[in-house]
């Protein structure tokens, strides 16, 4: 086998699978930046994998699709602000049992359609054509690279896109300024006329909706085959995790997104590598699967510690108000 | 009538569930002048103010503001009026720059977050005449930076009327100086002030009237001119009150707790105490006088053994006691209580009640997996009555209480372990006179039972009544002990700035060291 072709496919393989975590990385920035600790993720991305795949194949629309995604993510996303912002509930229990319930709808709807006729996605022309790979020019022919990173699916640049874009929003803009004092101090924020409640329904909306897009992305990546395992498997909570090693910085965690999927993708490819290049890869076919699927855990841990120990104040993003619940007259 | 009230309160009434914490006040405020709020903790001074910085909603009543009746239901409504408020517990954003903390409320700041918003804000902090780096991060500065960032927010949402709420409680004399400077400059400018403290000496010198508030319920306003402060303490408790501080005279035994050439350095590692002499004896109160952050709290933590002793040793009824566990030293007598600036960082659990609190120190002596609570119950009960602690049960969680209440908690635990040495910081730190005058029973109390009292205080006449001697620190360096009675306010003003230093006042007694020291006894001759 072409060696060059092995390395190409490599690349494009880290990119491809593991651009969904992106958006659950980012979304859960997004949430949290508001002060709100929400650890659904897994199953908002859920929600908004079969409903974004269901709306999307009916209407024969990638964009649709997308849409519904989105629109299904924001929804679990109300449904956490009602419940944590408006009633006060306790936001990890909350987010919790949003994992359980997103998890519950995919299944449910999945199963009712699978007996009635599921959706195929080969079937419908636009988003199989929409979710075909778009080469940048110039930048594509790059050897190796360009193939490996500048040739993919619409949703890809996308992600980045929504990356690069959170991170202008969160630390270049006035609104985004208000969002951070809100996850820092909501009293002072509200103090100064900022309305912490419009605040907070906002962003964890905005959030969750991007997780939901993620999570309809994943079930593209899989061909919308339905079956007794979930597309997102996992991939929510090692999102969450993201969130820390991005240091709440939506650009990190296009990083962090790359450094857990380059070992996710060892995973998968350590085989193939290991056959191409026999003398300096070829050790990767004797390492147990056991640890590559334990090592994007190790690594955070190994970067929690490393960041813990060179902790100076005010370098750490992580919201000083994150999971308490703000009522204006508690005292 | 030539000008309508900056603002008025006509009936306010506002319930906590059955505790009504303002009933049926009425009061107001002339354009241009300072009104002091007076009233003891929990007569409804902040509850009150916080109906008009939009916190609260009154049950009933009505607020008008120039005259015309407004309804407040939000912060923002308020900063719309021209309002501002500095809480007590300062509301600011601890990672942003002080700019940033000004812009999060600025009305028309454009989408784009602009590097020339530092200079803007720059600006306006000359405009108001402050001195403050707007780059600076809030927690990087001092508190009187902080209480100045507030200013300055308010003023620059263009408030009209300003109300600031216990601010002198957490300010060094020469802070509180220049505060009440910018006070008068902004009435001056024609701005109104409100400003909730209860401390007489400074409603006398900063208001130009009184309002006085006792029990949730409006009392009088007063011309600060026509009154007194026996007066005003006399409407605000309401009954006669001596504002005398008892210092009973005691048999003094041998020095109980002796420190000698002790180093101890900050969280930061500089020189918090450098090379300190002094000893307590029993039936005695030591006072401690220095500016803020002259190294009064790491001096506390290193004799109750949480911070470690760099140089020098610690003498306890003979013993070495430098290096032992803070375990160790408790139960050797020593006790240490300090109310830090914000009131419930230090030795209480705010979230636990009453008897959990008092479990914390002794759940070791019981024995067996499972603790006492019949007995930690018993000792809250014994602190509630013996202190008067205001509390609706022993299982109220310590942060429901009002300040003086809190205080009283944490100091009746110490006490309750029968120590023979406390060592207290700032024990009336933000209490009204009457809580104030509680704890001095307390402490005086202990006196006369033999204990020695080591007490950082602020308030250089409180010490002077109270103490017996006081040592006065400046950047961590003993600048000599003094007799309480003997001595006078400026002579500790410039032993606090390091103007004076006595150390050598009396060649055969260098300052802080025994002739009768138990140094020696039992490590054999080490020094003279």
């Amino acid at each position: 086998m072409d060696k060059l072709a092995v390395l190409t496919a490599f690349l494009h393989s880290i990119v491809v699978y593991n651009i969904p975590l992106l958006y659950g990385t980012v979304g859960e920035i997004t949430v949290e930046k508001s002060g709100s600790l929400n650890l659904g993720v897994e199953g908002i991305m859920a929600a908004g994998a079969i409903f974004g795949y269901i709306f999307g194949c009916y209407a024969n629309s990638l964009l649709v699709g997308i849409l519904a995604g989105f629109a299904a993510g924001a929804l679990c996303g109300l449904l956490f602000a009602l419940l944590t912002v408006t009633l006060q509930a306790n936001q990890n229990i909350t987010g919790l049992t949003l994992t359980t319930f997103g998890l519950g709808l995919y299944f449910f709807v999945g199963n009712s359609l699978k007996a009635s006729g599921w959706p195929v996605m080969n079937d419908f022309a636009n988003i199989k054509e929409g979710f075909a790979d778009l080469s940048i020019p110039l930048l594509s022919d790059i050897p190796l690279l360009g193939k490996g990173l500048f040739s993919h699916n619409i949703l890809v640049y996308l992600g980045i896109v929504i990356a690069i874009g959170m991170w202008w929003y969160l630390n270049k803009t006035s609104l985004g300024l208000r969002l951070r004092a809100v996850g820092e101090n909501p009293a002072a924020a509200d103090s100064v006329g900022i309305n912490v409640n419009r605040s907070k329904y906002l962003h964890i909306c905005l959030g969750c909706g991007i997780m939901g897009i993620g999570g309809y992305y994943m079930g593209l990546n899989m061909g919308g085959s339905f079956n007794s395992s979930c597309w997102i498997n996992g991939y929510g909570w090692i999102a969450v995790a993201l969130v820390i090693f991005a240091n709440w910085n939506t650009a990190l965690a296009i990083v962090g997104t790359f450094v857990f999927g380059f070992f996710n993708t060892l995973r998968v490819s350590g085989s193939s590598l290991a056959a191409a290049f026999p003398g300096a890869l070829g050790w990767l076919a004797s390492i147990p699967t056991q640890l590559y699927q334990a090592l994007p855990f190790i690594i955070t841990a190994i970067v929690l510690i490393i960041t813990s120990i060179r902790n100076k104040r005010g370098s750490s993003g992580l919201p000083a108000a994150l999971g308490l619940n703000y009522y204006r007259e508690d005292r | 009538m030539s000008q309508p009230y900056a603002i008025e309160l006509k009936g306010i009434t506002k319930a906590f569930g059955s505790v009504v914490a303002n009933k049926n006040i009425s009061l107001n405020v002339k354009q241009g002048e300072i009104l002091a709020l007076l009233g003891e903790n929990g007569s409804g001074k902040t509850t009150l103010m916080n109906m008009l910085s939009g916190i609260y909603k009154p049950d009933s009543g009505e607020i008008f503001v120039e005259g015309k009746p407004v309804s407040i239901n939000s912060p923002e409504d308020s900063k719309r009026l021209g309002i501002g408020m500095v809480h007590q517990h300062f509301k600011l954003v601890d990672v942003f720059s002080a700019a940033d903390n000004i812009w999060i409320g600025r009305e028309k700041a454009g989408l784009r977050l602009k590097k020339n918003r530092f200079a803007l804000v720059e600006e306006m902090i000359q405009r108001f005449g402050f001195d403050l780096d707007p780059a600076k991060k809030v927690y990087n500065m001092s508190v009187s930076e902080k209480q100045t960032l507030e200013i300055i927010k308010v003023l620059s949402y263009g408030a009209k009327t300003i109300i600031l709420d216990e601010p002198t409680a957490v300010l060094t004399v020469q802070e509180i100086d220049k505060l009440f400077g910018v006070l008068r400059r902004m009435k001056a400018e024609g701005h109104s002030i409100i400003i909730i403290t209860h401390k007489l000496n400074e409603v006398m010198d900063i208001s130009d009237r009184v309002a006085i508030l006792r029990k949730g319920e409006y009392i009088t306003t007063v011309d600060t001119r026509e009154t007194n402060e026996q007066e005003l303490t006399e409407w605000m408790v309401g009954r006669k009150v001596d504002l005398n501080i008892d210092r009973p005279v005691m048999e003094k035994t041998r020095p109980l707790l002796e420190l000698r050439d002790v180093t101890i350095r900050n969280d930061e590692g500089a020189l918090a105490i450098d090379g300190v002499n002094f000893y307590i004896r029993g039936g005695e109160i030591l006072g401690v006088a220095g500016i803020a952050g002259c190294g009064q709290k790491e001096l506390c933590e290193a004799i109750a053994g949480l911070r470690p002793i760099e140089k020098g040793q610690m003498i306890h009824k003979g013993d070495n006691i430098v290096g032992l566990p803070p375990k160790a030293i408790h139960e050797k007598g020593i006790s240490m209580s300090f109310i830090p600036e914000d009131r419930l960082g230090m030795g209480l659990a705010p979230s636990l009640s009453i008897t959990d609190n008092m479990l914390l120190k002794n759940y070791a002596d019981t024995k067996g997996p499972f603790v006492n609570r019949k007995q930690g119950r018993a000792d809250a009960e014994n602190v509630i009555q013996e202190l008067d602690v205001v509390t609706p049960s022993t299982e109220t969680p310590v942060r429901r209480l009002s300040g003086g209440n809190v205080q009283k908690v944490l100091l009746g635990r110490e006490i309750k372990a029968g120590p023979n040495v406390i060592v207290t910081a700032y024990p009336v730190r933000g209490l009204d006179i009457n809580s104030s005058y509680a704890i001095y029973n307390i402490l005086n109390r202990q006196k006369q039972a033999g204990v020695g009292i080591l007490f950082v205080g602020e308030d250089l006449d409180v010490m002077m009544a109270l103490c017996d001697k006081i040592m006065v620190l400046c950047h961590g360096r003993l600048m000599g002990v003094v007799h309480a009675h003997k001595t006078t306010k400026e002579e500790l003003g410039l032993m606090m700035t390091g103007a004076l230093d006595l150390t050598d006042k009396y060649e055969d007694k260098p300052a802080g060291i025994a002739k009768d020291t138990r140094f020696g006894e039992k490590e054999g001759e080490e020094e003279a």
